[in-house]
């Protein structure tokens, strides 16, 4: 079963890194700082088509043309902020894997900090309410335990 | 009674996680419902950005987006490798037929003698086609597949789009809008 699930494993990694492999065109730089920048952005911008895959991954024809879009305007000398703009104008905040902080992203943002809140509260709160101190017992009740006790040992 | 007092404070604690999940399970319903490929554009509402093609057609000649403006209409992104598109085909030709809208094509990475064999045979529902090998312009109307189907005013603004295919269900959304339009430009 083991070795069965490893060979499994193994064929889907493989199956997998291929594609990713096939996605990438070599496109030469004038500067390595400008491959550099390439790089980062095909990594943080988001294929608009896929769910998952920033466009550097991703086999699709819209990733094709946006990291020739990207390559372009890098080598016209665009900063990165106006190449992220250009995509956001035209695809949305979606294309940004890292998205801005606004009205609509709050619940994003927001959401695991308030989550982690609730949860440290609650957590303090079951460790403050201990369970109550025993309630000493007054002397009859301490002879009626006795007597039990000693009933018992006489009675296993 | 102070006892009392505290006991129902309690109980109305333990509420609390109870609202929470609750809450939490209608967030996330509501999402169930959402199709993760449809993206706000942010091009909506926008002018049409300003590019120059060429026609697919012959005579082959340059497109601008002066072409465009002057009557309301559909932008329709089309190929011929894409299945939606030749299932929207039909309704194309009917829209054009039974209401005279104004359709534009844009043949999205394609090749020419196909893309002219393919309107030859299912019929031309565009007043023309502009021809877009590289999705140049596709990308310029933040284009993410086809079909992709743009609602555009006389005046060049971007006013709605349909994702995937469109038909009497999604024409339904852009109907209205294009009626309005109509209105306008009249």
């Amino acid at each position: 079963m083991h070795t069965y699930l490893k060979a499994l494993l193994t064929a889907i990694t493989l199956v997998l890194s291929s594609g990713v492999m096939a996605a990438i065109e070599t496109y030469q730089f004038a500067t390595p700082e400008m491959a550099e920048r390439f790089a980062d952005l095909t990594v943080e911008l988001r294929c608009p088509k896929c769910q998952n895959q920033n466009l550097s991954d991703s086999d699709s024809i819209i990733s094709k043309d946006l990291r020739r879009q990207v390559k372009t305007m890098v080598d016209a000398g665009k900063s990165d902020d106006e190449i992220r703009t250009f995509m956001v104008q035209r695809y949305g905040d979606f294309i940004l894997y890292d998205p801005p902080f606004k009205a609509q992203t709050l619940v994003l943002w927001l959401a695991p900090g308030v989550l982690v809140v609730i949860g440290l509260l609650v957590v303090v709160k079951v460790r403050r309410s201990k369970p109550a101190a025993p309630v000493a017992l007054n002397e009859e009740e301490q002879a009626q335990l006795d007597e039990l006790i000693k009933q018992k040992k006489e009675n296993p | 009674m102070s006892e009392q007092k505290s006991s129902t404070m309690q109980r109305l604690l333990l509420l609390i996680p109870m609202v929470l999940a609750f809450g939490l399970g209608l967030f996330l319903y509501q999402g169930l419902g959402k199709d993760p490929n449809k993206l706000e554009s942010s091009l909506l509402g926008q002018q049409l950005p300003v590019f120059i093609g060429e026609s697919l057609n012959a005579p082959i000649k340059a497109i601008a987006t002066d072409d465009i403006l002057g009557t309301p209409s559909l932008i329709n992104v089309w190929a011929t490798w894409c299945p939606t598109c030749k299932a929207e085909h039909a309704f194309l030709n009917q829209l054009v037929a039974s209401e005279g809208v104004r359709i534009i094509g844009v043949n999205y990475h394609d090749q020419r003698e196909p893309a002219q064999q393919w309107l030859a045979k299912l019929g031309d529902p565009y007043e023309f086609s502009i021809y877009d090998p590289k999705g140049q312009l596709g990308i310029e109307l933040g284009v993410v597949g086809a079909p992709e189907t743009y609602l555009v005013g006389a005046d060049g603004i971007i006013v709605d789009k349909i994702t995937g295919e469109l038909n009497e269900r999604t024409w339904a959304q852009l109907k209205p809008q294009y009626d309005e339009l109509m209105a306008q430009a009249n």
